[in-house]
């Protein structure tokens, strides 16, 4: 858009004034895209600084040019790899397990009054219980083995998509649902039509928040125990007092939430794209 | 049966005898009763909280009657297999399906020609592909209709379709109706608030008070209805009168209402 903008006033205009306007408005253009960076570079340059200059020990924070080396070595020798993978996928199998799990109670509970009756308030009690709590007996029943993590984040991420399911369906628009039947609507063909996609703003809010957990129990499975994953890189590195490798992996943690976010963000803007919020 | 047949019509007759709604200890409909002949268009007014929504609602078979019956054609309504279509104020169109699927909602097989046919007879063709929420009120409340008369109803009930429109939009919507009911001749039930509406639509307008039928006036006038005709005004008086519970009230008094009546129409 700005490109365009800068080509249609470049062609208006030949005087030398009129320049002046273009380039002047082509540079506030690039500030305001430069500006929310600042402060973060500037960050990072004083970091840099006050590391090669001593003010900061580097067992205390390395600079960053050595966490990016740190990165690239270990990207070069596939370790990075192979722990980035393991750690995604125990967060995507354990959210799939809870969300999945969550969205089915939140169906059931939604849909039928019986389900409510049975259900609810135990899910309710349970969702109570913090999931990091429960550590010491994930531990004593999985021992530190692959399920104690994906137990831990199946748990996390399942209240908030169950709680959300939940709300999303008994918040469908009544008279959506009447006009719905009148028109012949029963059953598989009303749930696909109206209930589902009625409630489904509030079940990708629920999916975010899972995603959220997801990253933040994981984190906290494989820092207790593990022999894989981007926790395991970092308490390995802490072994060896390798600063740079352990910053680099709470960088990775960052990416990958930022990343799962934008993921969800993108799935809403698909199925919502109906919603005036997305148009 | 002593009900006459309009010529060429694909509407039902409507008896309803006796019926009554009661919420509670609140009786909102007390043994009303109510003949409509075949292909008729009868306008519904009445204080706010009379009970027409209540009336409209139970012929359309979304709620049960305390005590009567509503038969079509001589049979029980909910029995004779008469395609029955309540439109509502509030155009409840589904705001994730596309115009033309609104349209086309609970129609199966190559229903989509269909559903184009009938948003070009509403004039929205081009509006197919959009959003419902892409849509100003009256183009809604067009798709509404749209998807009422796709099912080729033999009797069409509209609550208050127009109420939230703007004054000109509303004149549209009406000529829209009448043409759509003059073409399909389905037998029409509508409630409004405005009295200068159901006079400009309907072959009779009843007034509901008292969970009865408190006045049950003939319009006839000839159709296309001009407002500033003669006969007009007269009628529509006479029902506001009626609806002010003033019945002595006649026309040349009208001049000393505190209030214009045509600023009384909107506050039915
Ligand atoms: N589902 C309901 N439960 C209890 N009272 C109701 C219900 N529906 C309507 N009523 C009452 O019935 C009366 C008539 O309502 P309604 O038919 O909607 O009036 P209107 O003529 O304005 O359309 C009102 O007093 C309203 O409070
Ligand atoms: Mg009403």
């Amino acid at each position: 858009m700005a490109s365009t903008h800068i080509l249609q006033a470049g062609l208006g205009q030949t005087s030398a004034s009129g320049e002046r306007g273009v380039f002047a408005r082509a540079g506030a253009v690039l500030l305001r895209r430069l500006a929310p960076w600042a402060a973060p570079a500037l960050l990072i340059l004083a970091w840099q600084w006050a590391a090669t200059h001593g003010l900061i020990g580097s067992r205390i924070l390395p600079p960053p040019l050595e966490v990016l080396k740190a990165g690239v070595t270990l990207a070069e020798n596939g370790e990075l790899w192979t722990h980035l993978k393991i750690s995604f996928w125990r967060a995507l199998i354990g959210f799939a397990l809870g969300g999945g799990l969550g969205l089915l109670l939140g169906l059931i509970t939604g849909l039928s009054r019986r389900g409510e009756l049975l259900l609810d308030t135990s899910v309710q009690m349970i969702r109570n219980i913090p999931p990091l709590a429960l550590i010491p007996l994930v531990i004593l029943w999985f021992g530190i083995d692959e399920a104690a993590k994906l137990f831990l984040v199946a748990f996390g991420t399942l209240f908030p998509v169950y709680i959300n399911t939940y709300h999303g369906i008994r918040s469908v628009d009544a008279g959506l649902v009447e006009m719905a039947r009148s028109y012949g609507l029963r059953g598989w063909p009303l749930f696909r039509d109206v209930i589902l996609p009625g409630a489904l703003p509030s079940i990708l809010v629920g999916v975010r928040f899972a995603i959220g957990f997801a990253w933040i129990l994981l984190i906290v499975a494989e820092t207790i125990s593990a022999s894989s994953g981007i926790g395991y890189l970092a308490m390995n590195a802490r072994e060896f007092l390798q600063t740079d490798v352990v910053v680099l992996a709470i960088l990775l943690y960052a990416v990958l939430g930022k990343l799962s976010d934008w993921a969800a963000r993108w799935v809403e803007r698909i199925w919502l794209r109906w919603h005036p919020a997305y148009q | 049966m002593t009900q006459t047949t309009l010529e060429g019509t694909a509407g039902v007759a409507l008896a309803i005898r006796g019926l009554a709604k009661r919420f509670g200890a609140q009786t909102v409909l007390a043994a009303l009763d109510l003949d409509i002949r075949a292909g008729e268009f009868v306008a519904i007014v009445g204080r706010s909280g009379c009970g027409k929504s209540t009336l409209l609602r139970l012929v359309a078979g979304l709620d049960r009657a305390s005590d009567g019956r509503i038969d079509a054609d001589g049979a029980a309504l909910a029995d004779s297999g008469a395609d029955t279509r309540l439109m509502f104020q509030d155009a409840r169109l589904l705001p994730w399906k596309s115009v033309l699927a609104n349209v086309g909602l609970g129609l199966s097989g190559d229903w989509q020609p269909r559903a184009r046919a009938a948003l070009a007879e509403v004039g929205l063709a081009e509006h197919a592909g959009k959003w419902p929420s892409q849509l100003s009120g009256g183009q809604r409340q067009r798709v509404a209709l749209a998807r009422a008369l796709i099912h080729e109803p033999q009797l069409l009930l509209l609550d208050e379709p127009l109420g939230a429109l703007d004054a000109l939009t509303r004149i549209e919507m009406q000529q829209l109706i009448e043409r759509l009911w003059l073409r399909h001749r389905c037998t029409v039930l509508l409630v409004t608030h405005d009295v200068e509406e159901a006079v400009a639509l309907a072959d009779r307008v009843l007034l509901i008070e008292d969970g009865r039928v408190g006045l049950d006036l003939p319009v006839p006038l000839p159709r296309p209805r001009a407002r500033g005709a003669a006969g007009f005004g007269a009628i529509e008086e006479q029902v506001l009168a009626r609806v002010l519970r003033q019945p002595e009230l006649v026309t040349p008094l009208v001049d000393e209402l505190p209030i214009a009546p045509g600023a009384l129409r909107w506050a039915l």
